[in-house]
């Protein structure tokens, strides 16, 4: 007995033996506009009741930021314009802790809808990422005010951003995808993951300069780390004023295919089981 | 196929060969560990010592089924028989363990009406959420938007948070979501015993025109008597099984005779 469908007329097969992970991309292509109503969702409902709303997005790391210069400028006194060196290393921290972890949450927590009605697996990771880029987006402004006031002009290699906040993106989509699969499974992963995160973010440069790192550990210690890269691609083109090098983007662009497309198929090829567990 | 004694007059032969839903051989099979494991420690621990053991259970065994365009085709069993699981099968939740499910056609499940809403977004806003999490595309939304609102008859409670709604008004706006695109298989589950009368009819109304343009409808439920009111076709299902197909009359009367033999009395 042959199925045919008149045409538009989409036919679900269970035993179509497609590639699940691409199955799950054209799905998720289909249901964008879920994904662009879960970003509004996040967004406006965080702020909903709040007095100052979406301001909070600038303020936060601005408080950050603030906290930092005054404990550590004395610090490393070495380190012309502190504040902006820490804050353009924070707010990509902060991308990458706040969309890895909000990305794991919902579907454990928010995973009631998955076994109720139909909807691409990938779609919290999807929108916990583009959550992320609006505010993201949002920080860029307070850092272009402090890079004014210190004395900082935006260059003309700001216009690298968009290239480094996307490697940025599909790298913390990868890692939130993996730990997405994860968590179904072992719920306790999401609390390690809150230790893991400062532990990481500690041996990044973030808020010192690496070479406070000692030079025994030191390549060691970054070239292993993603996201030492990954910060550099976006704190270079701001807080130094010029383009990465070459290798440094090859290096990039590689962590970020890799963990994203990694990541994917992992998730893809395990997200039948979740409806079951979940 | 068990027994098949429906009178099918009422489906043109055209559409007989043509199953909206063809279920084969479906079996669904939970794995429930018999404790908790919840941390690497222990899983690692019990891995070693080789003592992870599940206790499995299958929900749905040996499953055939098809449902015919334009059908109402009923589904009637105990709590716990495998009817829910057999609907999340239908409408993709569920991935069978085994067997294949084969469903054309744009699926409205009615299952959970609402499922979706968030309560500090405003009625409008979830219009919007709801009908994404359906699979449609904001062009699509805004099209129907305005059916939406004058179906849900909710006033000026759409532009309030929905955390204010009655939970008649939240079944409402759900129920005016789900319904605002004809589908080509409308899955019910529980039919819906909410609303005022005049919503109740308004609902049954827009069913029972979408079944007139042609769409098929796959309802669940224990109450023999809605089954046999609106069903053509009836599947018993139990312990997950089929134990009896055919005419609703039929099906329905061995349902409630097996209901009594066995100590539960009439749903």
């Amino acid at each position: 007995m042959t199925v045919s469908a008149p045409e538009h007329m989409p036919v679900y097969d269970s035993a179509a033996s497609r590639w699940k992970a691409l199955e799950e991309l054209e799905q998720a292509i289909k249901y964008r506009t879920l994904i662009v109503q879960l970003v509004r969702r996040d967004i406006l409902s965080r702020y909903k009741r709040s007095v100052l709303g979406v301001a909070w997005t600038m303020l936060s790391p601005l408080g950050m930021m603030l906290i930092l210069t005054i404990v550590f400028s004395q610090l490393f006194r070495g380190v012309p314009a502190y504040p902006v060196y820490v804050l353009s290393g924070l707010i990509a921290w902060a991308f990458f802790a706040q969309t890895t972890t909000i990305a794991m949450n919902q579907l454990v927590w928010g995973g009631a809808l998955l076994s109720r009605i139909y909807i691409p697996r990938t779609s919290f990771s999807l929108s916990s990422i583009g959550t992320g880029l609006v505010n993201i987006t949002l920080s860029l402004i307070p850092l272009f005010a402090i890079m004014l006031i210190t004395g900082r002009p935006l260059r003309p290699s700001a216009l690298f951003l968009p290239i480094a906040i996307l490697l940025l993106a599909l790298f913390s989509l990868g890692v939130g995808l993996l730990l997405s699969t994860m968590a179904v499974y072992f719920p306790d992963v999401s609390e390690m993951y809150q230790i893991v995160l400062v532990a990481w973010m500690y041996l990044t440069p973030i808020i010192y300069p690496p070479e406070i790192i000692p030079e025994a550990y030191r390549s060691i210690l970054l070239n292993l780390n993603p996201m030492y890269y990954l910060v550099e691609l976006i704190r270079k083109p701001l807080y130094e004023g010029v383009l990465p090098t070459t290798e440094q983007v090859a290096v990039g662009v590689a962590i970020a295919l890799l963990a994203s497309v990694g990541g994917w198929l992992v998730f893809s090829n395990k997200s039948d089981d979740f409806a079951y567990r979940v | 196929m068990t027994s098949l004694t429906v009178s099918e007059d009422h489906i043109a032969t055209d559409l007989r060969s043509d199953p909206v839903i063809r279920i084969e051989d479906v079996s669904v099979r939970y794995r429930v560990p018999q404790e908790r494991i919840g941390t690497f420690k222990e899983y690692v621990i019990r891995r070693l010592k080789g003592q992870i053991r599940h206790h499995e259970f299958w929900a749905l065994q040996g499953i055939n089924l098809e449902v015919h365009r334009g059908e109402v085709f009923g589904i009637i069993g105990r709590n716990g028989a495998g009817k829910s699981t057999l609907l999340k099968v239908v409408s993709r939740v569920l991935r069978p363990t085994e067997g294949r499910v084969v469903v054309k056609g744009q699926v409205a499940p009615l299952l959970e009406l609402g499922a979706g809403f968030h309560p500090e977004l405003t009625g409008r806003e979830n219009v919007f959420l709801n009908g994404a999490l359906l699979g449609h595309t904001q062009a699509e939304i805004e099209e129907r938007l305005d059916r939406i609102i004058e179906f849900a008859d909710i006033g000026d409670f759409i532009i309030s948070p929905l955390r204010t709604y009655s939970t008649g008004m939240m079944l409402r706006l759900g129920f005016a979501v789900a319904t605002a695109w004809e589908p080509d298989l409308l899955v019910l589950d529980e039919v819906m015993a909410v609303g005022d009368e005049a919503f109740q009819q308004k609902c049954n109304g827009r069913i029972e025109s979408f079944r007139s343009t042609g769409a098929t409808v796959l309802l669940v439920s224990h109450n023999a008597d809605q089954v046999r009111s609106m069903c053509q076709r009836v599947a018993w299902i139990d312990a997950g099984t089929i134990r009896a197909l055919g005419s609703a009359e039929e099906v329905v009367r061995l349902y409630q005779d097996g209901q009594e033999s066995d100590g539960w009395g009439k749903a």
